[in-house]
C-alpha cells in the first residue's frame, strides 16, 4: 500500500516536465535538425531526406561572410564586455559592503527582465547623428560622430544585452573566492596589480569564464543589435534565419543556419568549460 | 588600513584608486540604466526626433497610444499570455524543484539538462524549431502557442528559484510531518507548499516578466495575434516614432513592477523561516 502510494507520488512530480520537455523543447529541436533535409516545392515543403539544403548554405560566400562576421562579433563582444565587466565587479566583491553588494546586485538583475527591444530603439536615438552622445560632444567642439550602422553601435547594443549579467556572474565569482588567500598574498609583499593576476583571476577562473560564456551565447544569437544599431550588412546569422524565414519561406535552409550556430555554441560552450574546469598544473 | 599612518602616500594611492573603483561602478550602472531613462524622458517630449536640449513636455504619445485599437489588443493578448505562462511554468517548477530536492535516480543529470537547457539556446533558434513544430502539428498562430513555447523558456527560472527555497528547508520537517501521520500527499499541502510559498510567489512574477518582454518567439509564432514586444518590433522596423518611447515606458513599468515584487518576495519574505 505504502509502497504504491510512493511510487505515484514520486510520478506525479517527476513527470509533467518530462512531458512538457519532450513535447515541446525537444521536439521542436530534432524536427528542426530534421527539417535542415527537407525539400521546398512550388513554395510547400516536402518532407525528404537531402543534403541539397547543406549545400546551397555552405558553398554560399554570403554565407560565410555572415559566419565570420556573427563569431568574430560574438568574440569582440565577450573580450570586451568581460574586461569592461571586470574592474566593477572587483569593485562590488572587494571594496563595498555587503549590503552595497545585495543591492546593486539588486539593480543589475531587473534590466535583464527588462525589454531589450526598448533599450536598443532608445540607443538609436540617443546614438544617432543629431541624438544626445552627439550634442554633448558639439558642447566640448567635437563631432558629429557616425555611430550608427557601425560595429561600435553593434558593440554598444550586445553590451547593454551582457553587461548586467557579466557584471552579476564576476561578482559571484569573485566574492565567492577565500579571503585569507588574497590577504596572505598581501601579506607576503604581493602588489595589488599580482594579487589580481596572479591569485584573484586563477581562483575565480571559473565562474569568469561562465560569465564570458554567457556573454558569447547570447551575443551569438542576438538579432537587435546588429539588426537596428549595426545597419546588418552584411547580416549576422539570427538575422539570416528570419530573412530566409520570412521573405523566402526557406525554412530548410533557415534550419541549416540553426544547426550551424548550435553545433557552434555546443563547441564553444564544450571548449569554454573544460577550459573552466581544468586542473591547474601543480607547481 | 587606518593603521597605517607611516605608508602615507600608498594609502593615499590605494584610496585614490577605491575611489576610482567606485567612480568606475557608478559609470557602469549609467551605462546601463540610461536607455531605460532617456527613453522615459523622451516619452514627454515633444520633439519628433528627440535630442538635447530638450523641448515641450506633452502627453500626446500617451494619448496616441491610448486611442490606438491595436495597441489595447496587444496589451491585452500579452496579459493572456504572460499569466497563462507564469501558472503553468511556476507549477512545472515547482514539480521539478520537488523532484531534485527529494529524489535521486538514474539520469537525473540527464533530467536536470532536460528542465535547464532552455534559456541557454538562441530565442531565434528557439523561434524557428517552434514554429516549424507549431506548423507541423497544426498549432501556430495561436495565443496559446505563444504560452506553450514561453512555458518551456520560463520553467527553470521558476525551478530554480523554488528549488533554492527548498534549500533553506529542514530535512527533518518533512519527515517529522510523516511519523506524526501526515501522508505524503498531505505533507506536501501542510508543510511543504506553505513553506515555499514566498518562492512561488515570486516565481511567478518573474516568469510573467520574462514572457511579457519576449519578442523573438512571439514574433515567430504569433501569427496576427501580437502581443506587445511584437507591436513595437513592427513599429521600429517603420519609421523613428516616439510613441516607442511610450508604449516602451509603459512596458518598463509593468516589467520593473513585476520583477521588483519578485524580488521582495524572495529575498525579504523567504528570509523567514518556518515556525
Amino acid at each position: 500500500m505504502a509502497r504504491t502510494n510512493f511510487s505515484g507520488f514520486a510520478t506525479t512530480w517527476r513527470m509533467p516536465i518530462i512531458v512538457w520537455q519532450v513535447l515541446f523543447f525537444l521536439g521542436p529541436l530534432l524536427f528542426m535538425i530534421a527539417m535542415s533535409f527537407f525539400l521546398v516545392k512550388n513554395y510547400r515543403m516536402v518532407e525528404a531526406f537531402e543534403l541539397k539544403n547543406w549545400e546551397k548554405m555552405l558553398t554560399r560566400g554570403y554565407f560565410w561572410d555572415s559566419y565570420i562576421l556573427t563569431f568574430w562579433l560574438a568574440s569582440l563582444t565577450t573580450a570586451v564586455t568581460s574586461l569592461l565587466a571586470f574592474p566593477a565587479s572587483f569593485a562590488l566583491a572587494f571594496k563595498v559592503s555587503p549590503s552595497v553588494r545585495r543591492w546593486a546586485l539588486f539593480f543589475l538583475i531587473i534590466p535583464f527582465f527588462t525589454s531589450y527591444l526598448v533599450r536598443i530603439f532608445s540607443w538609436y536615438v540617443i546614438l544617432a547623428e543629431s541624438g544626445v552622445v552627439n550634442a554633448l560632444l558639439a558642447h566640448i567642439g567635437l563631432g558629429p560622430y557616425t555611430m550608427l550602422n557601425t560595429k561600435f553601435g553593434t558593440l554598444v547594443g550586445y553590451m547593454t544585452l551582457t553587461l548586467p549579467l557579466v557584471v552579476v556572474l564576476q561578482t559571484f565569482a569573485l566574492a565567492n573566492i577565500d579571503r585569507n588567500l588574497v590577504q596572505a598574498a598581501h601579506n607576503l609583499g604581493c602588489s595589488p596589480a599580482r594579487a589580481i593576476y596572479a591569485v584573484i583571476v586563477p581562483l575565480a577562473k571559473t565562474g569568469l569564464i561562465v560569465a564570458a560564456l554567457f556573454c558569447f551565447i547570447l551575443s551569438f544569437g542576438d538579432f537587435v543589435s546588429p539588426y537596428y544599431l549595426g545597419g546588418s550588412k552584411p547580416p549576422t546569422l539570427p538575422i539570416l534565419i528570419i530573412d530566409t524565414t520570412k521573405s523566402g519561406q526557406q525554412w530548410p535552409r533557415a534550419a541549416v543556419v540553426a544547426v550551424v550556430m548550435m553545433l557552434t555554441l555546443i563547441s564553444i560552450a564544450f571548449a569554454a568549460l573544460a577550459l573552466a574546469y581544468r586542473k591547474r598544473a601543480s607547481r | 588600513m587606518s593603521g597605517q599612518q607611516s605608508t602615507t602616500s600608498t594609502s593615499i594611492g590605494s584610496r585614490l584608486l577605491d575611489w576610482s573603483l567606485r567612480g568606475y561602478v557608478v559609470l557602469v550602472f549609467v551605462f546601463i540604466f540610461a536607455p531605460i531613462l532617456f527613453s522615459v524622458v523622451f516619452s514627454f517630449n515633444s520633439a519628433r526626433f528627440p535630442t538635447i536640449p530638450l523641448e515641450s513636455f506633452t502627453l500626446h504619445w500617451y494619448q496616441t497610444i491610448w486611442n490606438d485599437p491595436d495597441v489595447w489588443t496587444a496589451v491585452r493578448n500579452s496579459l493572456i499570455v504572460s499569466v497563462c505562462t507564469a501558472l503553468i511554468a511556476t507549477l512545472l517548477g515547482f514539480c521539478t524543484a520537488y523532484t531534485d530536492y527529494r529524489y535521486n535516480f538514474r539520469f537525473k543529470s540527464a533530467y536536470l539538462a532536460l528542465v535547464l537547457l532552455p534559456p541557454t539556446i538562441p530565442l531565434i533558434i528557439m523561434a524557428l524549431a517552434m514554429l516549424a513544430w507549431f506548423s507541423k502539428i497544426g498549432a501556430s498562430g495561436q495565443l496559446w502557442s505563444i504560452i506553450i513555447a514561453h512555458s518551456v523558456l520560463t520553467a527553470p527560472f521558476a525551478m530554480a528559484i523554488i528549488r533554492l527555497r527548498l534549500n533553506q528547508m529542514d530535512r527533518d520537517l518533512e519527515s517529522a510531518a510523516w511519523n506524526l501521520g501526515a501522508s505524503e500527499w498531505r505533507t506536501m499541502r501542510e508543510v511543504i507548499v506553505p513553506f515555499c510559498k514566498p518562492a512561488i510567489v515570486s516565481a511567478l512574477f518573474l516568469t510573467a516578466a520574462v514572457s511579457f518582454d519576449e519578442f523573438a518567439i512571439s514574433w515567430f509564432v504569433s501569427g496576427l495575434n501580437k502581443t506587445v514586444p511584437v507591436l513595437i518590433l513592427e513599429i521600429v522596423q517603420g519609421n523613428i516614432d516616439p510613441q516607442v518611447n511610450a508604449i516602451g515606458t509603459f512596458v518598463f513599468l509593468v516589467s520593473m513592477t513585476l520583477v521588483i515584487v519578485a524580488q521582495i518576495f524572495f529575498t525579504f519574505r523567504a528570509g523567514k523561516s518556518f515556525s
